[in-house]
């Protein structure tokens, strides 16, 4: 995806080739004898300011693609660079000052937060472990963040739990931004929320994003969503992106099979529910032996000659958008 | 046992008049429920929508005699369920009931299954449970009906444990077992939350196909009003424990009344240009502890005015569209309350 369009902006994530794995089994010295094939060779560039999707059904890699970006897991192959510096492959300062530039969100801001510290202390928390700042100047700086994201600050004083479900996502959001990152990975970040307290969360996330240039990696199973919040967006399958490029053209005009049918299956104020057989319904392939051939072979009703072979994420000619299979790239 | 009461109007499948619940706790009464009425006709499938804690399960749970006993108190109002009085039945009338008369799936599966017994096991006993037949029929009838909810291997399956089935099989599973004794009635509650919209959109349709085959009542309940939207004939608003709007799925939602389904459509991103403003409703729902006098949304409402802080709203309009609202229907007529916002 560097097109000369694309490099009129400087790209904050850069992700090639990655694979990431987990051992599924040992044997007796500890050695993995089988693998969780998560990802499975994800490229994908996301520009600064810009907001870039992930969609696809639960089991696909989301999560895991999100955390091998920001560090959390390990990977064996492939690459990601944060603002052109390789993180897994960085030391010392360097790996500081490149884990300072990125952030994550999670669903569940109940469990990603320590239940014991006041919110001051929560939303600080980056920049005291970055150190040099008084415990004053941490107090003042989260008075100055929680207001930014929509809270009172005369609130800072109390516990996680004393906050409704979408309070509590908006001082994850405070603390995402306290070390001022270039990259916030949203991982499912309104999907527990009513669609009223969603509605203000898209909103604040927006804002932030007008202010302080944020680039966002917007992960949800949202169709509507992901249309509205980002720029691009790229659809999952079995750990590979089967398409990917502008949000509106990929989401109005599905070339993929299997995005076809995600979007046909997705709930819609314009349309009738779509018939069984229109939906290909399944379960995703196992995971620990991944398929010969194209990996949505299985669920495919478009099968035909070549889907036996590997299929590349390629860009189509006529359009700015990448798909993986051979009836559509033809 | 289907036997309709001689008061019931025909063609009703459940009518739940002005019910008024409370659940005592040690802060005060929580006033779950106030005032609902909800009918739905046999063979009609109707929605329930609202925000989560509004009220939609406690609704279709006290109408069916599922919430704890000793918890609750009703405070006020009837149900008929095809004319049984379900809040003055004993545990095993409304255990007959129960599969037979009425059932309910859940959004999560694995409560409602028992993780110790094989899939055509537990099918076998709730059929045998209220049909007049024997093992070999009962098994034919759970293959049957696994094989209509599109589970390709059924005689496979039915050898499997709750636990070796994926999430969106266990909850095929259970539609089956719903299904599986013709009751008049289906309560669906959130029952494809947790799935992916493939697996939704087929579970949906397995509902929806089989209900208007078999003349069976559904009730849906969801917060997803895209869903909503798709399956239901009526649908019903929820808000704080009350109806605020009901009607035809399509007059609601195309011509919405109340200032909260306007807004409840308003803050999703179905309708909005990419990256403009939602439409947030500000505020949250409020603490059913200690309500707000008058209208429930009043707090939230950008139209309230002088009345709706005093006096609570009551649903008015014709029957294809009702709504609980001061500034709507009949009651727009009041002359503006002059400044007094
Ligand atoms: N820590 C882990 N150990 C083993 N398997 C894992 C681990 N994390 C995720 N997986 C597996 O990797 C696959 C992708 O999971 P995940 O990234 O969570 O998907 P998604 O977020 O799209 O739902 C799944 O098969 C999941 O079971
Ligand atoms: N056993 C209970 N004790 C006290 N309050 C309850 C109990 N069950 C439900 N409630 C309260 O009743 C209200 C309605 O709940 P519910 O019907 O579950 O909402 P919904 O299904 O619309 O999300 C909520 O405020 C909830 O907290
Ligand atoms: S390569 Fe073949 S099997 Fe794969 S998506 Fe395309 S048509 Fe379907
Ligand atoms: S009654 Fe008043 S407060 Fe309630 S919805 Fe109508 S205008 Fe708003
Ligand atoms: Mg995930
Ligand atoms: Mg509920």
């Amino acid at each position: 995806m560097t097109e000369s369009v694309e490099t009129m902006m400087r790209p904050v994530l850069e992700v090639s080739d990655l694979h990431v794995r987990f051992p599924a089994s040992r044997n007796w010295l500890g050695r993995p004898t089988s693998h969780v094939h998560a990802v499975n060779g994800v490229n994908l560039t996301v520009r600064a300011g810009k907001s870039l999707g992930i969609v696809g059904e639960s089991g696909c890699g989301k999560s895991t693609l999100a955390q091998a970006i920001i560090g959390l897991a390990p990977y064996e192959e492939g690459r990601v660079k944060i603002d052109g510096e390789d993180f897994q492959g960085a030391q010392g300062k360097q790996k500081r000052a490149l884990r300072q530039k990125m952030q994550i969100v999670f669903q569940d801001p109940q469990s990603s937060l320590d239940r014991r510290l006041p919110v001051w202390r929560l939303i600080s928390e980056p920049l005291h472990i970055r150190g040099g700042r008084s415990r004053a100047e941490l107090h003042e700086k989260a008075e100055e963040l929680a207001v930014a994201v929509g809270l009172r600050p005369e609130h800072l004083d109390r516990l996680p739990h004393e906050f409704s479900g979408g309070q509590r996502q908006r001082i994850a959001i405070a603390r995402a931004i306290s070390t001022d990152p270039e990259l916030m990975v949203l991982d499912e970040p309104t999907s527990a929320l009513d669609v009223s307290v969603q509605a203000q969360i898209i909103n604040l996330l927006l804002k932030l994003q007008r202010e302080r240039g944020l680039t966002y990696l917007l992960i949800s199973h949202d169709v509507a969503l992901v249309r509205h919040f980002c720029d691009d967006v790229a659809v999952m399958y079995l750990g590979q992106i089967v398409e990917s490029g502008p949000a509106d053209e990929v989401l109005r005009n599905p070339r993929h099979p299997y995005t076809q049918t995600l979007l046909a299956a997705a709930p819609s104020f314009e349309s009738p529910l779509p018939d069984i057989a229109q939906v290909r319904a399944g379960e995703l392939p196992n995971n620990r032996h991944l398929p010969d051939g194209c990996f949505y072979k299985q669920r495919c009703d478009r099968i035909s000659g070549g889907c036996e072979a590997g299929q590349v994420l390629r860009r189509l000619s006529d359009s700015a958008r990448h798909v993986r299979c051979h009836l559509a790239q033809a | 046992m289907m036997t309709t009461g001689t008061a019931e109007p025909r063609g009703q499948a459940l009518a739940i008049n002005n019910l008024s619940l409370e659940f005592p706790t040690f802060s005060g009464a929580v006033k779950a429920l106030d005032d609902v009425s909800i009918s739905v006709g046999k063979a009609e499938i109707v929605g329930i929508v609202g925000e989560s804690g509004c009220g939609k399960s406690v609704t279709t749970m006290a109408a069916t005699g599922l919430l704890p006993k000793g918890r609750y108190r009703v405070t006020g109002g009837t149900v008929r369920l095809f004319g049984h009085s379900t809040l003055s039945m004993d545990d095993s009338q409304l255990q007959d009931l129960r599969g037979k008369v009425v059932s309910t799936i859940f959004q999560e599966p694995m409560n409602a299954l028992n993780p110790t017994i094989r899939i055509g096991r537990q099918l076998t006993d709730v059929i045998m449970r209220h049909e007049e037949v024997g093992p070999a029929d009962a098994r034919r009838i759970a293959r049957d009906i696994l094989a209509d909810m599109l589970i390709g291997e059924p005689e496979r399956v039915m050898n499997l444990y709750p636990f070796e089935l994926s999430g969106g099989m266990r909850q095929r599973v259970l539609i089956a077992m719903a299904f599986s004794c013709n009751p008049g009635l289906i309560i669906a509650d959130e029952p494809t939350t947790a799935l992916d919209v493939t697996v939704q959109a087929v579970i949906l349709r397995l509902i929806q196909n089989r209900a208007r085959r078999t003349g069976t009542a559904v009730i849906f309940i969801s917060h997803n009003v895209a869903v909503v939207s798709q399956l239901c004939d009526r649908l019903y608003v929820m808000y704080a424990g009350r109806i605020v709007e009901h009607g035809a799925t399509r007059t609601v939602l195309e011509t919405p009344q109340h200032p909260y389904t306007q807004a409840l459509l308003r803050c999703l991103p179905e309708r909005v240009a990419p990256k403009q403003e939602l439409e947030a409703i500000p505020g949250a729902v409020p603490n059913l502890l200690q309500p707000p006098s008058g209208c429930y949304f009043q707090p939230r409402c950008k139209e309230a005015v002088e009345q709706c802080r005093s006096q609570t709203p009551q649903l008015t309009g014709a029957d294809g569209q009702q709504v609980a609202c001061w500034r709507r229907g009949v009651a727009v007529e009041l002359p503006e309350q002059g400044g007094r916002r």
